[in-house]
């Protein structure tokens, strides 16, 4: 089966997964089509974390059905490593590589995984920490860089894969309220470039603006959703008031 | 909590509530000997050095050959046991250490491997090693060992130091592959998350971007093997091999076996082990609280 752009890029299909006897998902479906950006909301423990480690494979799921352009995730003939070339993933405590610089971070995937020249990667990761608005800091180790500095090159070092997909993992939520500003800027500038991105939250104003599609999860499954100007005006479903009037 | 006599440490001053307990101060951890050398004083060789020059005095000051003789005797040996006895304890060690580091590192390896059979075979071979008497693995290798092996038609006899480098090279060698599995471990597992989703293969996870990381924690524990397989090097002599011990004996046995020979010799002995092993152990210690903080 080829994906075509017509069809979703991402579609999650009745999806369960249990942690031995606890069942964190209980069928939850969503689609997600190409250039779009999908904000997932909802109160801790609910499995925000649980769906998106799916998408590429870090969790496996007891049924239903994930594809990532058009590819079964959990088929198990499948090639985990060919998915992940196709979908980054930002992680909430940026997990950088400890022992290598900045710039050494972003190049290590596409010169080891997709055996580009180094030379070529050098340039595109420059330009990536640029973009990323780090330039001057290629140079340094993880341990020397702050929190919101770590994640802008965790995004850089996903996006040198020149990835289909991003996953973001709540990746404000170990930062300081100064430093969210400048990783949500990075990230709406990718949004904005067209990158399909599967968002995990808490900052709802962040994904008012930028969302196309807000899923709100509690408990498992997938509660209420909706663009965003209707999701935050219309939401119907107690669960979704309650939290809203918690957060907001 | 109730105190039992020469048991409990004694109560310290201050309020035990805001000393929480701390475990690493009560449970061995595999540092205890280095830990214990490392907090000896510096000038402790001159205590030994200063009861080695009384001690003789007292119960044998009958006798015609005195302490005067025995240190002489010592004078003059010196060279050859530090030339011919502790510089070949130094050479069995060294070579047992970097056999055993080799080996324990894939044994190490092998025990985190993906194929269960494989790693249960590290994980008995480590064990079984790692909690067998040294002397014991050395004899057996001593007497398991041919006495000389075929190398491209020629026979060659295999010396008993080398069997008793091999010996001591078992034990550093499933102690290394703990400290190797228990270093990666130690990495989080985000880390292996981060690479994973990358696309990276579990080699390439493991050999760049685990391991990296865990060089510096294995250095505390691989020296204080080494200061630990050094002080162990005299278990040699009780195999023949011609190292400190046994030249010390053998050079007894040449004065006459004066007993007043006994306490210089093998005090001269000890001085030179301490000398050896005193530094390693401190630069341990050290470098275990510094990495200990950062990490
Ligand atoms: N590896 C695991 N083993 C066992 N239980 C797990 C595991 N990972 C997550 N869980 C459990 O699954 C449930 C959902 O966890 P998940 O991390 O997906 O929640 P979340 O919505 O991301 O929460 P948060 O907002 O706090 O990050 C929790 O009850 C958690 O304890
Ligand atoms: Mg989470």
């Amino acid at each position: 089966m080829t994906w075509t752009a017509d069809q979703p890029i991402v579609s999650i299909q009745d999806v369960h997964k249990s942690f031995g006897d606890l069942e964190v998902l209980k069928g939850v479906s969503l689609q997600v089509m190409k250039g779009e950006v999908i904000c997932i909301i909802g109160p801790s423990g609910s499995g925000k974390s649980t769906l998106i480690r799916c998408v590429n494979g870090l969790n496996d799921i007891q049924s239903g059905s994930i594809t990532v352009l058009g590819q079964e995730v959990h088929d198990p003939k499948l090639d985990k490593l060919e998915l992940r070339k196709k979908v980054g993933m930002v992680f909430q405590q940026y997990n950088l590589f400890p022992h290598k610089t900045a710039l050494e971070n972003v190049m290590m995937a596409p010169v080891l995984v997709l055996k580009q020249n180094k030379r070529e990667v050098e340039g595109r990761a420059r330009a990536l920490m640029a973009k990323v608005r780090l330039h001057g800091k290629e140079g340094s180790y993880p341990g020397e860089l702050s929190g919101g500095q770590q994640q802008r090159v965790a995004i850089a070092r996903s996006l040198a894969m020149n990835p289909d997909v991003m996953l973001f993992d709540e990746v404000t939520a170990a930062l300081d309220p100064e430093t969210v500003k400048e990783v949500l800027v990075t990230i709406r500038e990718l949004a904005e470039e067209g990158m399909t991105c599967i968002l995990v939250t808490h900052e709802m104003g962040f994904a008012r603006e930028v969302a196309d599609h807000i899923y709100f999860t509690d408990r498992g499954v997938i509660v209420e959703h909706g663009p965003p100007a209707t999701f935050f005006e219309e939401a119907s479903d107690p669960r979704t008031r309650e939290f809203l009037s918690q957060i907001l | 909590m109730r105190r039992i006599p020469g048991v409990t440490v004694p109560a310290r001053g201050g309020m035990a509530v805001l000393k929480p307990f701390d475990v690493h101060r009560h449970v061995p951890d595999g540092y205890v000997m280095t830990r214990w050398l490392a907090s000896l004083p510096w000038w402790s060789p001159f205590l030994v050095l200063s009861v080695m020059a009384i001690w003789p005095q007292i119960p044998l000051a009958q006798g015609r050959y005195g302490t005067g003789e025995a240190f002489g005797a010592l004078w003059r040996w010196m060279p050859f046991l530090i030339k011919s006895g502790f510089l070949f304890n130094v050479l069995i060690s060294v070579l047992a250490m970097a056999i055993g580091t080799v080996a324990g590192a894939m044994l190490g390896l092998a025990q985190i491997s993906l194929y269960r059979p494989v790693r249960v075979f590290a994980w008995f071979f480590t064990q079984l090693f790692r909690n067998s008497p040294w002397l014991v693995l050395l004899f057996i290798v001593l007497l398991a060992f041919p006495f000389e092996v075929t190398l491209f038609g020629a026979s060659v006899r295999i010396p008993d130091w080398v069997k008793g480098v091999f010996g001591l090279s078992l034990p550093i060698m499933a102690n290394i592959s703990e400290v190797v599995r228990g270093a990666v471990l130690s990495v989080p597992s985000a880390q292996w998350e981060a690479a994973e989703s990358l696309a990276f293969t579990r080699r390439q996870v493991l050999w760049q971007v685990i391991l990296p990381q865990c060089y510096k924690r294995m250095l505390p524990p691989w020296m204080n093997w080494y200061a630990i397989l050094a002080m162990a090097t005299p278990l040699c002599s009780l195999l023949g091999i011609e190292e400190l011990i046994t030249l010390s004996r053998q050079a007894m046995e040449a004065e006459d076996n004066h007993p007043e020979l006994l306490v210089p010799f093998f005090g001269f002995a000890l001085l030179l082990f301490f000398i050896y092993c005193y530094p390693i152990a401190r630069w341990t210690i050290h470098l275990e609280r510094k990495f200990a903080v950062k990490l």
